[in-house]
């Protein structure tokens, strides 16, 4: 177990010099990296928002089963079904049938149905069928209908909440589908995420629609940001849909803050009949169900731009252009877990984490010295080259460092030289029965490498566990232990142990002093 | 370094007083419970900061009662002027609460103040991570045990399943008395400690293998008395460059790590006492001899 090749040391200390090489990236100057790679710091260290959202898709599922009312209608009268009983409920349709057996083979037609599509990538049918009793049936979504609509919301929700915080310009912002419902948002170096939770809390669905003097079908009864109640009718003169730009301005006559926005071709057009057809008429300018402003209709506007003036300060107004312009969230958002740390909370964690990781490894070191002299010095160098390469590896998987991961780093140093403890209290008892001094380092080496792996082997373990289950700043936690145990494993066994070689080779049959 | 001490013969005291303790531990568990944190429980955690040392509990509990906010913990935390606010979890959707507190606090307190660090977690989210806790610690157990099992015997196996239990359990009964909160880091603390404590354990087992082979004559108390002693000066300077490193970070690491620091200290000594007083009189109690060994001793030595 002494004796190294020649090879052997170049290759050990070679793998030893590249991976320290990465750990002096992380010290380079910002601007010009000469390889791009570092530490990253977790929100918890440099501050930062951590959200969770979850799409709600319920309200998806009932419009989508509502637009299947029509053409559902028309499949039963154009092959001379009956039917009555129809009834909307909240997730299906449901209505009885003269014949089920002809209705099913229509419904579940492969062919041109653009009642219930075909999903090739399921295998499967949009919609699903059940009977409810001999005549009655339900129409509900299918198992993958419903992941398919739930996918595409996702989906789309993501690219709006990218444009959102985008559009706000915070640095570097993260964000990730996490599992079938939700949206991870991480936001380095945001200090207060009420403005952005806000922005991703609207769905901004906008709806021009006409207001009606007297109540009739077909009519809501909405309330204006001012208290003003008003019938508006239910049909929808334009949407958001059709918006191409929105931004936010003055009025120069009242001096208050406003949005313009600019429509494209199809919705200038529809614009431009409404405004033209209904002069005199108010126009309600509907955002999620609420009035912004109800301006009369003085004049037709053809021109596909317009302008909202309502009750709004400058940053409302520029919050509600930049809704318009990213678009509409196919479902509302929720935040089901938010963490938020202060910049200067991060940087008390960095300052506090390295204090207590100096102040272990001074502690560690002077005991290790104090018990095995020399030997105490060379298990204190490989617990040195231990770290060096710890965070080299976490630089080359550019891991990210948490606070949990700094008290990893520390755990690391104080088990680290378990290793060594262990190999050289079995060159201690070796040395009492035998007379060689070489051959008693040979056997305690060989005979604790099983006992070394078997012990770091079972905290490998917990830590892959903990970095499968954990999140955020534990998985950190994780990642240093667990990569600080294959580390310390290479500079016990490799490192430690050639530096051990080289005295004892030396001393040949003196006294060792451990 | 060598000791000779016959821990072989305190084996019954010391179990009974570990029999007696992981008891108590189980009923604390279950009668008193566990202080979840908003991990587990759902709610919101401010930590502020208040720029004049003057501002004391009570001003911000009675700015806080203006608003109706159900059940509000207020404690100092760390410094003077540093504050910890939890407001435990009432409906799902609550978006609007943070900054109300946030505003009510700014307008009645006379003092600049500085939010820290703000996290809220909804109920569905908390019992999803309380769930994934418990898979993981359970995973990690299953793991050792197997992993015992395929490089020793199963009595091996079940023994250091046996003193990772009275880890565990003794650890959290402390944390039920003393009512210290159990949050993500614990979880993470008590994983380590399942892996620092079978670390310790599989080093005495190791050396009791050994002996079992190497002497031959000597029931399993006395090679495991032999095999104790002889890892004993190892056993304790493990532990204390590990508890070395450990107090650092709870004195010095800040007050998120501490609760940490504290479930990985209180583990490593249970750790360390359950290997020599835990694992090895199981096999005593399994009566395990060279004989034991014998099926597997091929594969075994390298």
């Amino acid at each position: 177990m002494l004796n190294f090749s020649k090879i052997n040391i170049f290759l050990i200390y070679l793998v030893f010099l590249l991976i320290s090489f990465f750990s002096i990236l992380n010290f380079q100057s910002q601007q010009d990296p000469l390889i791009d790679k570092k530490v990253n710091l977790g929100l918890d260290l440099q501050g930062g928002s951590y959200l969770l959202l979850e799409i709600n898709s319920d309200p998806l599922i009932k419009e989508k089963i509502q637009s299947k009312v029509i053409p559902l209608k028309k499949l039963l009268k154009d092959n001379n079904l009956n039917y009555s009983n129809f009834k909307i409920n909240e997730k299906s349709l449901s209505f009885s049938v003269n014949d089920i057996e002809k209705f099913k083979l229509f419904f579940f037609s492969k062919k041109d149905n653009f009642l219930n599509p075909y999903i090739d990538n399921y295998n499967s049918f949009e919609l699903d069928l059940e009977e409810v009793d001999k005549s009655r049936v339900q129409v509900l979504f299918s198992k993958y209908g419903l992941l398919t609509i739930n996918n595409s919301a996702l989906k789309q929700s993501i690219e709006i909440v990218r444009r959102r915080i985008d559009d706000v310009g915070t640095k570097e912002p993260t964000i990730l589908q996490r599992g079938e419902k939700r949206i991870l948002v991480e936001l380095p170096g945001l200090k207060d995420p009420e403005r952005i939770k806000n922005l991703l809390g609207k769905t901004a669905q906008l709806n021009f629609r006409l207001v009606e003097v007297n109540e009739e079908f077909g009519v809501d009864k909405l309330v204006s940001e001012i208290g003003e109640e008003l019938n508006v009718s239910k049909r929808i003169v334009m949407s958001g849909e059709n918006l191409i730009d929105a931004q936010p301005n003055f009025n120069n006559q009242s001096n208050r803050p406003t949005v313009s926005f600019t429509l494209d071709r199809l919705g200038a057009q529809k614009f431009g009949r409404a405004t033209t057809d209904n002069v005199g008429k108010r126009l309600a300018i509907i955002l999620d169900g609420k009035i912004i402003s109800a301006p009369s209709i003085n004049e037709a506007i053809i021109s596909g731009s317009g302008i909202i003036s309502g009750n709004f300060s400058f940053q409302e107004a520029t919050d509600l252009a930049l809704l318009l312009r990213s678009g509409a969230l196919p479902t509302p958002l929720t935040v089901v877990e938010e963490r938020t740390v202060g910049p200067d909370l991060g940087e008390d964690s960095i300052k506090s984490g390295i204090t207590s990781l100096i102040v272990g490894f001074v502690l560690v070191i002077l005991f290790m010295i104090y018990k095995y002299k020399i030997f105490g010095l060379i298990a204190n160098l490989a617990l040195i080259a231990n770290l060096i390469m710890l965070i080299g590896v976490l630089t080359i998987l550019e891991a990210t460092l948490t606070l949990p991961g700094i008290a990893g780093i520390i755990l690391t140093v104080g088990m680290a030289v378990d290793a060594n403890v262990l190999i050289f209290e079995r060159i201690k008892e070796e040395l009492k029965t035998e007379k060689s001094i070489i051959h008693a380092f040979e056997i305690g080496y060989s005979k604790a490498k099983i006992t070394v792996l078997d012990a770091n082997i079972t905290t490998l373990i917990a830590a892959v566990i903990l970095f499968a289950f954990g999140s955020g700043p534990v998985k950190g936690f994780a990642i240093t232990l667990g990569i600080g145990i294959i580390t310390t494993l290479y500079s016990a066994y490799f490192l430690a142990r050639h530096l051990t070689s080289i005295i004892v080779l030396n001393k040949k049959e003196g006294k060792v002093n451990l | 370094m060598y000791k000779n001490i016959n821990f072989s013969s305190k084996f019954k005291s010391a179990n009974i007083l570990s029999f007696f303790i992981f008891i108590m531990s189980v009923l604390f568990i279950l009668f008193k419970g566990l202080n979840y944190g908003i991990d587990f429980k759902g709610g919101t955690l401010i930590e502020l900061r208040a720029d004049s040392k003057n501002i004391n509990i009570s001003e911000i509990r009675s700015s806080l009662n203006s608003i109706n906010l159900g059940d509000v913990n207020v404690k100092e935390f760390g410094k003077k002027g540093d504050f910890l606010i939890k407001v435990e979890q009432k409906m799902e959707n609550n978006s609007q609460l943070v900054p109300e507190i946030k505003k009510t606090l700014i307008n009645n307190l006379n003092a600049e103040i500085n939010f820290r660090r703000v996290e809220n977690v909804g109920p569905k989210v908390s019992s999803e991570l309380l769930q994934s806790g418990i898979i993981a610690i359970s995973l990690s157990l299953i793991a050792m045990l197997f992993y015992i099992w395929i490089r020793f015997e199963w009595q091996f196996s079940v023994g250091s399943i046996v003193a990772l239990f009275h880890d565990v359990i003794i650890t959290l009964g402390i944390f039920s008395v003393l009512s210290l909160e159990i949050n993500l880091s614990i979880i993470a603390a008590v994983l380590t400690i399942v892996g620092y404590s079978m670390n310790d354990t599989v080093v005495i087992y190791d050396r009791i293998r050994e002996n079992l082979n190497k002497y031959t004559r000597l029931n399993i108390s006395e090679t495991a008395n032999l095999s104790i002693n002889e890892t004993l000066s190892r056993t304790i300077i493990t532990s204390i460059t590990t508890l070395l490193a450990l107090l650092s970070i709870y004195i010095l690491g800040g007050e998120i790590l501490r609760g940490f620091s504290f479930a990985m200290i209180l583990g490593v000594l249970i750790g360390t006492y359950s290997s020599i007083f835990v694992a090895a009189p199981v096999l005593k109690f399994f009566k395990v001899s060279y004989k034991t060994l014998e099926k597997k001793e091929e594969k075994i030595v390298p």
